[in-house]
């Protein structure tokens, strides 16, 4: 099975950074989330278009020392769950 | 309604109506100074009725009802009449405030810069704040703080101190007595006795302040300072806000505007003393 291409709604999300957290609105749902890194760096790479993990990975690495292989998968359950993030 | 009061506070004109002219006396008098609302239009009208028509009589208790209605808004016997006109007006403002970002949190000012001081319910924020408005600071307010969604600015809303148990004996020691409403025994929160703020504080009940420091007082612990982030600041603050979710964008707008703006300090203190100390300190830090 093809790994899942996810799409973040980036026009319809604010975020602010606090301290070391991230806070986002998410305008459609109206709801707040606070996020720990790299949930904002995720959300803000997938502002480039919609990404399967390894693209993500591909683009999260050329701007960051990012090691996250395995974590990747995790995050994106997290805010695919909270409707950050979703499938293509 | 066969009996009804008039009064602005801060930027809120209400209208309060009873059934029985008690409640609206005891109002009057703790209010004695307020101006009734600009060109006699109240924003929000609170009722108390009897609970059932015949109760008005026998056994009288009081629901409150307004334009916005809790189901459990509970009657009180009519002895406690002032008290739910109070919580009737806090009511109207927590579920109706659409204007500015209500936070539950009581605020002072000095020279020009505001003190939000919030926390649990007990934490001591309110006779803190009611202390300091008789030392030297302007009263903004004990209970609800109106953070302006564009200018960022902290609006009074003076309404009359709810004073608690142990805190009526501190503030019966510093405020003169005609300022006092009478005791109210017995209500679901203990005694409770109500503190007209003084007059610098009703005279500028118009004059906003821009917020110089947010502390979580917490009462009964030994003397200690911590700076609270701005993630856990912003957090403490919607659970703190009664209108943070229906507010929608322009909430999250000025609430994240005001915790990175404005630094937070949590403070533990064993007695009033202590804590008006820790204030002064901040005072003329923030000064410096």
């Amino acid at each position: 099975m093809a790994d899942p291409v996810y799409i973040a709604d980036c026009g319809a999300v604010r975020s602010v950074p606090l301290d070391g957290l991230t806070v986002v609105y998410h305008v459609s749902s109206g709801m707040t989330h606070i996020v720990a890194p790299p949930a904002p760096e995720i959300l803000d790479a997938l502002g480039a278009g919609p990404a399967d993990a390894a693209e993500l990975l591909r683009r999260l690495g050329a701007r960051f020392a990012f090691e996250g292989g395995e974590v990747i998968h995790a995050r994106l359950n997290e805010l695919e769950a909270a409707g950050l993030v979703r499938r293509a | 309604m066969r009996h009804q009061f008039d009064v602005q506070i801060g930027a809120v004109g209400f209208r309060i109506g009873s059934a029985w002219p008690g409640p609206l006396d005891a109002l009057a008098d703790l209010y004695r100074g307020y101006p009734a609302p600009e060109g006699g239009i109240a924003d929000f009208t609170v009722r108390l009725e009897p609970e059932k028509p015949w109760r008005r009589f026998l056994r009288p208790s009081v629901a409150i009802r307004g334009d916005y209605v809790l189901p459990d808004a509970a009657p009180l016997p009519l002895a406690l009449g002032l008290l739910a006109a109070e919580m009737g007006m806090n009511l109207q403002m927590a579920l109706g405030q659409k204007n500015w970002l209500l936070l539950h949190a009581a605020s002072v000012e000095k020279d020009g810069r505001a003190l939000i001081l919030t926390g649990e319910s007990g934490a001591g924020k309110s006779t803190l704040a009611a202390l300091l408005g008789e030392r030297g600071w302007r009263l903004m307010g004990d209970e609800f703080a109106l953070l302006d969604l564009e200018s960022g600015m902290l609006l009074p809303f003076p309404r009359a101190v709810s004073l608690k148990n142990k805190a009526i004996a501190v503030m019966e020691a510093e405020a003169e007595a005609a300022r006092f409403g009478p005791r109210l025994a017995g209500t679901p929160k203990g005694d409770i006795r109500h503190l007209r703020p003084n007059r610098e504080a009703v005279e500028r009940m118009g004059e906003g302040a821009r917020p110089a420091l947010i502390l979580f007082p917490r009462f009964g612990a030994e003397a200690a300072v911590r700076a609270v982030g701005q993630a856990e600041t912003f957090m403490r603050l919607t659970q703190a806000s009664t209108n943070y979710v229906a507010l929608g964008e322009p909430g999250f707008t000025a609430l994240t505007r005001l915790v990175r703006a404005v630094p937070a300090l949590a403070i533990d203190y064993p007695d009033t003393a202590t804590a008006l100390g820790l204030v002064e300190d901040f005072r003329q830090e923030l000064a410096a």
